[in-house]
């Protein structure tokens, strides 16, 4: 289970390095919008690759509670463990 | 950060982009002289950014009509449907809008953003999902939203893409809700019908098309992309406005479906807003005549959307997919897009500007609208001021 969860951050952590200002370094506690400069296009762009690379949907009216790179990562979490 | 501190964040925004002297996003409009020109700042302004696709808004039939409505019915019907702003003419223009379409039932709502509003939310709801198109417009945003169901999206016009993801969705398919639009607002280009209703029938769900931009605009009667691509009995339920090729504000939602009438009792935007006024219904009936029978004029929207858009693109401009009545010159920057729009309005012509991140892909948008009443003399000068503004100011991506 660890290993699945560490799996999905690290992927994670490789497409945000995409949408992400450049040279800002990226770890689970790092905040989307004010650190990472994610904007809500952006986030719902991430959000398309994201349910390619794990193979899920991501509904995007869930991620209001989503502030940090580690809430998307339970997030995924949560519904590749549930599907 | 407080209410009000994050009005203030936004107003820093703006400051950082818009020029100063030039209220960009709320430009009073001080006389309108005709379906086309208007005085803006006391100077002499050629609309190329309104929707008034059919150039409708001064048709001698709508004027009459209002008129008449307001002499006899008053200013508004100050209540709801579901109260005592039920008249006459808003059961009789759903009649003429569900014979016009051959379909069973039709319903008129107040604004188009409040039919979209009011279809997807009432049709929706919390155990569902919503399957839209990542172009979609705002009101299709906000109706899913206000649904509560689980909200989907898929690449604009891909359509690998959305049958990728409506098969992740598994046995849900026949409680998911796919929304598409005729035209899209944003660069003009129309949805993929024959696909998506190829699609959409394999997976048994239900399909909403937002005709607003190609009711009209497309068809031999102006149906939209349903009569373009002869898939009326493809598509589940039909929204559009009044606000653009009927020139005048509202919306409304044809269907087959027996079920559509049953929105009216379970739909919140429908119950809790204030029907259209009667002026508003009077136009609204006699421009949905003139736009049925308006052969002449989509041909001459056509004439002039093509003429423009092969200009534009000749110069060397980055344009949407397809020829159309919305015509978007896709920029890099915001900076660009307004050094354009600013070229533009100094040359007496009023396009829109679009900015990140209403613009897709974090791209900014001037955005040409053209109208069956421009003439070939106002195409040719909002074509040759692109061209001298691209020798003057631009090194434009082509």
């Amino acid at each position: 289970m660890a290993h699945d969860y560490n799996n999905i951050l690290q992927n994670l952590c490789h497409h945000l390095e995409h949408f992400a200002s450049s040279g800002v370094e990226i770890v689970p506690e790092s905040e989307l919008i004010d650190q990472l400069a994610i904007d809500s296009v952006k986030l719902l762009n991430l959000i398309m690759e994201i349910e390619d690379e794990f193979d899920i949907s991501v509904p995007i009216n869930i991620l209001a509670d989503v502030r940090t790179v580690r809430d998307l990562a339970d997030l995924i979490h949560k519904i590749k463990s549930a599907s | 950060m407080s209410l009000l501190d994050k009005l203030d964040t936004v107003a820093a925004a703006r400051k950082a982009v818009l020029p100063e002297g030039i209220d960009v996003f709320g430009m009073p409009i001080e006389e309108v002289y005709s379906s086309t020109e208007a005085s803006v700042g006391g100077r002499r302004i050629l609309f190329f950014g309104t929707n008034n696709y059919l150039g409708l808004t001064f048709a001698p039939e709508c004027l009459q009509a209002a008129h008449k409505a307001i002499d006899s019915e008053g200013t508004g019907t100050t209540g709801s449907r579901m109260a005592n702003g039920n008249y006459i003419g808003h059961r009789a223009l759903e009649q003429e809008f569900a014979d016009f379409y051959h379909c069973r039932s039709s319903i008129v709502f107040t604004t188009g953003y409040q039919a979209n509003l009011a279809m997807i939310s009432g049709l929706a709801g919390a155990n569902d999902v919503i399957l839209i198109d990542g172009d979609s417009h705002a009101s299709i945003y906000d109706g899913c939203r206000l649904s509560g169901a689980e909200i989907i999206r898929f690449r604009h016009n891909d359509m690998a893409d959305m049958e990728k993801r409506l098969r992740r969705l598994g046995e849900r398919t026949r409680s998911t809700l796919i929304i598409v639009e005729g035209i899209y607002s944003m660069l003009g280009d129309q949805a993929p019908l024959v696909d998506i209703v190829k699609i959409k029938n394999s997976y048994g769900s239900i399909l909403l098309l937002d005709e607003a931009h190609s009711l009209g605009v497309l068809g031999k009667t102006g149906q939209g992309l349903v009569e373009e691509t002869e898939l009326i009995d493809g598509v589940d339920f039909i929204t559009g406005t009044f606000s653009k090729s009927l020139g005048s504000i509202g919306g409304y939602c044809v269907s087959n479906h027996l079920q559509l009438d049953q929105l009216r009792y379970v739909s919140r935007p429908y119950i809790f807003t204030a029907s259209p006024s009667p002026a508003t219904i009077a136009s609204t009936r006699a421009a949905l005549k003139l736009l049925r029978d308006g052969t002449k004029l989509r041909s001459q929207l056509w004439r002039n959307a093509r003429k423009l858009y092969s200009c534009l693109d000749e110069l060397g401009y980055q344009l949407g997919p397809e020829p159309g009545p919305v015509i978007a010159t896709i920029l890099d920057s915001p900076q660009q897009a307004l050094m354009l729009w600013k070229g533009l309005f100094d040359y007496g012509i009023y396009v829109n500007l679009i900015l990140p991140p209403a613009a897709p892909e974090g791209k900014s948008l001037v955005r040409c609208s053209v109208s069956a009443a421009h003439t070939k003399e106002q195409v040719d000068y909002v074509g040759n001021t692109f061209a001298e503004l691209r020798k003057k100011h631009f090194q434009i991506k082509s």
